[in-house]
């Protein structure tokens, strides 16, 4: 059962990448990355990681994903037209196609062969508890929080540089 | 019990096509989406991995780690984006060549 459902959510996460691989459209790619952060939300349930999952959804779906959306539409060139659909349609033109197909499956088929030669000794330890929020919490408050502290300041700076980047973006405010 | 290859399978998989889709694109936010991908496979090997290390599940905490930078990286990309097409008034990265020569 677990392993049905563990193929069919790595199916929606693969199908949904290779859309956006293949797709032209730029809106039709941002709405296929939607469903791999759901797809990768469900698979972090079946890994037992709950809590990460939550924030998979929140964090990614919440929040990257609506900022690609804007981002998206604030940069699209200006054009007169009388269709009103054209809004949906966002050119990304695909190039390069031979060498990223050929990077990509080497790339692919050379991890592969890691993978198959990497001989994984299990411990016989997995994860039982219901939720692994406490040990995140106890962990991150305890032996991590040193690094805990540094995402904090690295998002206020990330939060600043963005806002000043942004403001002012034409340029006769320069 | 989902064995653990099948997941570093499907990890393998993500990272390739989002490697491929930040090869292909055309644009600059279609760059962004591969990378996040990309950050997207990594997670999924963390935290496969972190299945079979319960006591002090190492591998979730680097993926906790993993998502704000992820975040942190996706909204400086962003407001960078937006600045050069303030500018070049294109966001083809074939086109942005000011610095070339």
């Amino acid at each position: 059962m677990e392993l049905i459902a563990f193929y069919f959510f790595s199916t929606i996460v693969l199908l949904g990448a290779i859309f956006i691989l293949i797709t032209r459209n730029l809106m039709y790619s941002v709405f296929s990355l939607f469903l791999c952060f759901v797809g990768v939300a469900a698979l972090f349930v079946l890994s037992r990681a709950d809590f990460l999952a939550v924030a998979q959804l929140m964090i990614y779906v919440g929040g990257i994903l609506i900022l690609l959306v804007f981002g998206v539409m604030l940069t699209r060139p200006k054009l007169r037209s009388e269709d009103n659909t054209y809004a949906n349609y966002v050119e990304a033109d695909n190039g390069r196609r031979l060498w990223a197909g050929g990077v990509g499956l080497i790339l692919f088929f050379l991890l592969l062969s890691v993978i198959f030669q990497g001989n994984f000794i299990s411990t016989e330890q997995h994860i039982t508890a219901k939720s692994t929020i406490q040990t995140l919490g106890v962990e991150l408050m305890t032996s991590h929080l040193l690094p805990f502290e540094i995402a904090a300041v690295l998002l206020l700076i990330a939060l600043v540089g963005a806002a000043y980047l942004a403001l002012h973006r034409e340029p006769e405010h320069k | 019990m989902i064995p653990l290859e099948h997941f570093l399978f499907v990890a393998a998989a993500l990272f390739c096509i989002g490697f491929a889709i930040a090869i292909t694109k055309k644009h600059l936010i279609g760059i962004l989406l591969g990378i996040e991908l990309m950050l997207n496979a990594v997670n999924i090997n963390l935290i496969a991995f972190s299945r079979h290390d319960p006591v002090l599940i190492q591998g979730q905490l680097f993926a906790l780690f993993v998502m704000v930078v992820a975040a942190a990286e996706i909204t400086i990309g962003l407001a960078i984006v937006l600045r050069v097409f303030g500018v070049h008034k294109s966001i083809d990265p074939d086109q942005l060549s000011t610095l070339k020569n």
